[in-house]
């Protein structure tokens, strides 16, 4: 934590052969590994490793909404919460909500609930617990992307998954899917939500300095990384939930005969 | 749903979107016009600095509080900007007392970032000792009547009132502060304005009024400095956009700003 702003200015991001600190071009992700179903109580869960960020969602409901007050009438009560472990940074984060974790919570619920079909469960609630357990930038974006994974996982009509991503500058250089180290000395980031199927974006947040082309760029370099963490969505899903063509037919046939 | 009976807020609603066919608003305002705005600076003389920015009816004041504390560990020659933000229950029959909930939060941090990334205020020059003493600058965004659109009225308030600010002239004297008789302003080097579009049907509107807000698919808020560089962005509320949308969102915000810029904060930063 010892920065000063002359290091910071000597410090190169990307070194002379485009190569960044942990050794990717500017449009490479880092490695991500997913898993589904991690968890055994809740309805449905899913974890996710991007990077160093190790992340955890789990999933509650539909169910009673508790106060009961805040349950709707024609729809159900869509919540989410972000939270970072205390030990998830390298110096120890107070346990309880700071305001960027409430905000954060907020802006994720704003973009996975257009996926949700909220008014097929009146009266009932859906809770999303997102838990940061170690943090290494792109938290956000890594949350959304396994707290939709989450949700199909308990079986909540969607319309869509939703897939995140950022891009960002570095060294006057517009690059995909920032680290820690890059998003604090870095220019700017730019994290990004889509529905894949429609491409629909529904989370844009953006901090740093860019200038309309490089916003341009970045915007659609991280469209494109939500792409690719889609893919990996689906094949994460399909790794779980695909079963053997033959025990399928055999199920089928099952199936048949007993209706 | 078009079987049910209407309320007045469906109605409202029906009514914007049969209006913005023809590129027309509830108001009479174009798609791209803000509503009129109204400035006052220096009003609360306990501050270092204020304003009172009306944004039609919605109106915001934003206080300008100067202390001394410890600079943060990772930046200690620099000084603090801290905003908050209060939607006082006076000013909307959906806002409750108690401590502030993610609107609130929301509104503040937007701000912050602006004004943050825009580096609006200089601050290096608000060191006294480093690594021990420094300048926080509070800003404190107080909602008095909310019409919509609280993030560019509070965004706008927020740079005249620190644009208006003054702190004692002091000096540094054996780690320790003297003050000086004579006033000076905030060390500011840039500006930044907050522009707000919301996206009804397939349309995008500039500076929502409340109506508006609730007929809203999705809303955007865009932060430009002086050297119409994009330094902040922040989707609000649940709905999409389009790749489109967004840039030509960016576009409106640059032109707005200039704009707004030259309007309110030409004459204020000597």
């Amino acid at each position: 934590m010892n920065r000063n702003l002359n290091q910071t200015k000597n410090e190169k991001l990307i070194s002379e052969d485009g190569k960044r600190a942990d050794g990717r071009g500017p449009n490479d992700l880092r490695p991500v590994k997913i898993e589904i179903g991690t968890l055994e109580k809740a309805d449905g869960s899913a974890y996710i490793e991007w990077g160093k960020n190790k992340i955890l969602a789990a999933v509650y409901g539909p169910r009673e909404v508790h106060p009961r007050h805040l349950a709707l009438p024609d729809r159900t009560l869509f919540r989410c919460r972000y939270h970072m472990a205390p030990f998830s940074t390298s110096e120890r984060k107070n346990p309880a909500p700071s305001r960027r974790e409430i905000e954060l919570s907020k802006v994720i619920r704003d973009s996975i609930e257009p996926v949700i079909f909220t008014e097929l469960f009146p009266r009932t609630g859906i809770d999303v617990f997102i838990e940061v357990l170690e943090s290494d930038g792109g938290t956000r974006c890594a949350g959304i992307t396994v707290a939709s994974l989450a949700l199909a996982d308990a079986g909540i009509p969607m319309k869509d998954l939703v897939a995140a991503c950022a891009a960002g500058k570095i060294d006057d250089q517009v690059v995909l899917d920032l680290s820690d180290i890059e998003d604090q000395k870095g220019q700017a980031d730019l994290p990004v939500a889509i529905s894949p199927r429609t491409e629909r974006i529904s989370l844009l947040q953006m901090d740093g300095l860019m200038s309309y082309e490089e916003y341009e760029k970045a915007l659609n370099l991280a469209v494109e990384g939500c792409k690719r963490l889609h893919a990996m969505q689906q094949e994460a899903l399909k790794k779980k939930f695909a079963v053997d063509e033959e025990e399928a037919k055999g199920e089928t046939e099952d199936e048949v005969s007993s209706e | 749903m078009s079987d049910s009976y209407d309320t007045p807020v469906s109605i409202g609603m029906k009514r914007i979107g049969e209006l913005l066919i023809q590129d027309k608003r509830l108001d009479g305002r174009g798609l791209l016009d803000y509503r009129e705005i109204k400035t006052e600076t220096g009003i609360v003389g306990k501050a270092n600095g204020s304003a009172l920015v009306s944004l039609g009816k919605t109106k915001v004041m934003v206080g300008i509080k100067v202390e001394t504390g410890t600079p943060f560990p990772d930046s200690p020659e620099e000084g603090v900007l801290t905003v908050n933000a209060e939607l006082v229950p006076l000013a909307s029959p959906s806002f409750e007392t108690g401590p502030p909930g993610e609107k609130a939060i929301e509104l503040a941090r937007v701000v912050d970032r602006g004004i943050r990334e825009s580096k609006s205020i200089d601050t290096k020059k608000l060191c006294i000792v480093p690594g021990k003493k420094v300048f926080i600058v509070f800003v404190d965004i107080y909602v008095l009547d909310h019409d919509g659109n609280l993030f560019d009225a509070s965004a706008l308030a927020s740079m005249l009132a620190l644009s208006t600010a003054k702190i004692r002239e002091f000096e540094t004297k054996d780690d320790a502060v003297v003050y000086k008789e004579n006033l000076v302003s905030l060390p500011l080097q840039n500006h930044v304005i907050e522009v707000t579009m919301a996206k009804i049907g397939d349309k995008l509107v500039v500076d929502p009024s409340l109506e508006e807000e609730s007929a809203v698919d999705a809303q955007i808020t865009i932060a430009v400095d002086d050297n119409n560089m994009i330094c902040a962005t922040q989707k609000s509320q649940t709905g999409v956009f389009t790749t489109t949308d967004i840039l030509q969102a960016v576009k409106i915000a640059q032109a707005k700003a200039t704009e707004l810029r030259e309007k309110f904060l030409g004459g204020t930063h000597e």
